[in-house]
């Protein structure tokens, strides 16, 4: 690595850390952020001189706070006061900065940094734009060809949801177990979004969209570290790890999906797998089901398969089961007759989806699962309508051309 | 005289390097490690997989418990360390307690492993 990428490193591992204490002292999303920049100014300067400090989140988290006081000071002289709550913190700070930062605090900062960036009001999509600029530090052309929108619609995306969260007044006192318990529930629905969002992408998109499944990875790493002993933190991970593990084997060389049982499983990453697995032994052994939990424990029982037809349909079956009761949606209706279908045959899925034609009606996956069993059950007509309706309901190319594989296998006279 | 290097280093930092930057160090790594082994000296290398994924068994009590994380306290030193092969958490900790039990005090940390190459010098 050059001298450069070291320092890239340090800056982004730091970044959370600093930016939460940050927005902590400041109360301010954009003083924190630009505090924040010309703390990293100022490293690129220092640090190939100095060397790297002990503490680079300390270290930034200092230089950022008196850069902004600085400038706090000179519009003081130059303009109109700003709003003395603005400062009224900042008397103190000299002396306060060189203290380290109390384990707890830095724990509740970022897990508010991160929760600020989910607020209720806020749609999905600006949530995760949101946490990508604030927490990720990513640029906004970034974040803009990440979900293919152009730089202007994606500044406007993050400027309206920074007004929206400074509008919602997110208590800055330390929260009390409950309230950590519902952010901490509130952050971790937001990181699996910003996982799928990368998730969902096709080849096309992949280069630029992979990076989000790291970014969604690193911040549960950080989650986790921060609160070890929560199951679902746990299981969250583990479930994006052992996503993630099959990347290399999700689309063949024309940049078609390819299916779960279809892939290469040499192309898994078995690092991730092994993660992934510790981690879900590990949420275990708390006897605590949740949500996470439960499809983290699918994804292991695909992770754990030699082969396709090693996967035990049976106990997925039963775990979706589990997660209906937990959760009740048609989705996971949908997930569980694929299930029962491997492991009872096409017409119990069948069997199971068809009260949810009425619900299901506008989802691509529904129509490409109903296809798929009726087709094993030899109704052909009926699954060429099925898989018709499906490609018109393709949210992506690559959902598109997987259908049309299944409608080219209709039409072969052999399928 | 054999030798054990442990490495250390911010996990946090390592954890933010890109894919590129991870396989441009290993394949650096791999460089010195191929020159190591052709001259006989190179025995099992091992890399662990992060801290989130880390049990501790606290075996200074009895029965000893079972805590997530990795091991935190300074005030104890690394003194020796095993490799083995087991196909759940559940069973590493049963030997973790076995092996505890023989040696009460201190504390074993847990840690899944991500690469072990087996090594060649001569034990």
């Amino acid at each position: 690595m050059t001298d450069v990428s070291w320092i890239d490193a340090v800056l982004t591992s730091a970044r959370a850390q600093a930016v939460a204490a940050l927005l902590r002292y400041f109360r301010d999303l954009d003083m924190a952020e630009e505090a924040f920049q010309e703390a990293c100014l100022r490293a690129l300067k220092s640090w190939p001189k100095n060397g790297p400090p002990r503490d680079a989140a300390a270290w930034l988290i200092m230089v950022g706070k008196n850069a902004a006081i600085d400038t706090v000071r000179r519009q003081r002289r130059e303009g109109p006061l700003p709003p003395e709550e603005l400062i009224s913190d900042l008397s103190d700070a000299e002396a306060s900065t060189v203290e380290r930062i109390d384990a707890a605090d830095y724990r509740d900062d970022i897990l508010r940094l991160l929760f600020v960036c989910c607020h209720p009001d806020l749609p999905a999509t600006q949530q995760i734009a949101l946490a990508l600029r604030i927490v990720s530090g990513l640029s906004t052309r970034q974040i803009a060809r990440a979900f293919l929108v152009s730089d202007d619609a994606m500044e406007q995306r993050i400027t309206r949801a920074k007004a929206r969260v400074a509008k919602a007044n997110v208590p800055f006192e330390a929260p009390s177990a409950v309230d950590r318990s519902e952010r901490l529930a509130a952050v971790a629905a937001m990181l699996y979004l910003l996982f799928n969002e990368g998730y969902t992408a096709g080849i096309a998109e992949a280069g630029s969209r992979a990076a989000l499944c790291d970014e969604a990875i690193r911040l549960c790493r950080l989650l986790l570290r921060l609160f070890p002993t929560e199951p679902e933190i746990m299981a969250l991970t583990a479930l994006l790890l052992l996503q993630h593990a099959r990347t290399r084997a999700r689309f063949d060389s024309a940049g078609s999906v390819v299916l779960l049982e279809e892939q290469d499983r040499q192309l898994w990453d078995r690092n991730l797998i092994a993660e992934g697995l510790a981690l879900i032994d590990k949420a275990v052994r708390h006897r605590r089901p949740g949500p996470y939990q439960i499809q983290a424990a699918i994804a292991a029982l695909h992770a754990r398969a030699q082969r396709p037809q090693d996967t035990d349909w049976g106990e997925i079956d039963l775990l979706y089961g589990a997660l209906e009761r937990m959760q009740p949606s048609p989705v996971v209706t949908l997930n569980r007759a694929v299930a029962a279908a491997k492991a009872h045959g096409a017409t119990a899925g069948l069997e199971m989806i068809e009260p949810l034609a009425g619900k299901l009606d506008g989802y691509f996956y529904f129509h490409g699962a109903r296809g798929a069993f009726l087709l094993e059950l030899g109704r052909r007509e009926e699954a060429r309508v099925a898989f018709n309706r499906a490609i018109a309901l393709a949210n992506t190319p690559a959902e598109a051309a997987h259908i049309r594989q299944q409608l080219d296998r209709l039409a072969s006279p052999l399928a | 005289m054999q030798y054990a290097i442990l490495c250390y280093h911010d996990e946090n930092v390592v954890c933010a390097w890109s894919k590129e930057e991870d396989d441009a160090v290993m394949a650096k790594l791999a460089v010195v490690h191929e020159r190591l082994a052709r001259q006989g000296k190179l025995g099992p290398v091992v890399r662990l997989l992060p801290t989130t994924a880390a049990t501790t068994l606290r075996k200074d009590r009895d029965p000893p418990l079972v805590i997530d994380g990795p091991f935190a306290e300074t005030k104890e030193q690394l003194l020796g360390f095993y490799v083995v092969d087991c196909g759940s958490l559940d069973e590493v900790l049963e030997i973790a307690r076995e092996l505890g039990a023989a040696n009460p005090g201190g504390a074993y940390e847990i840690r899944p492993i991500g690469v072990f190459k087996p090594g060649s010098a001569s034990a």
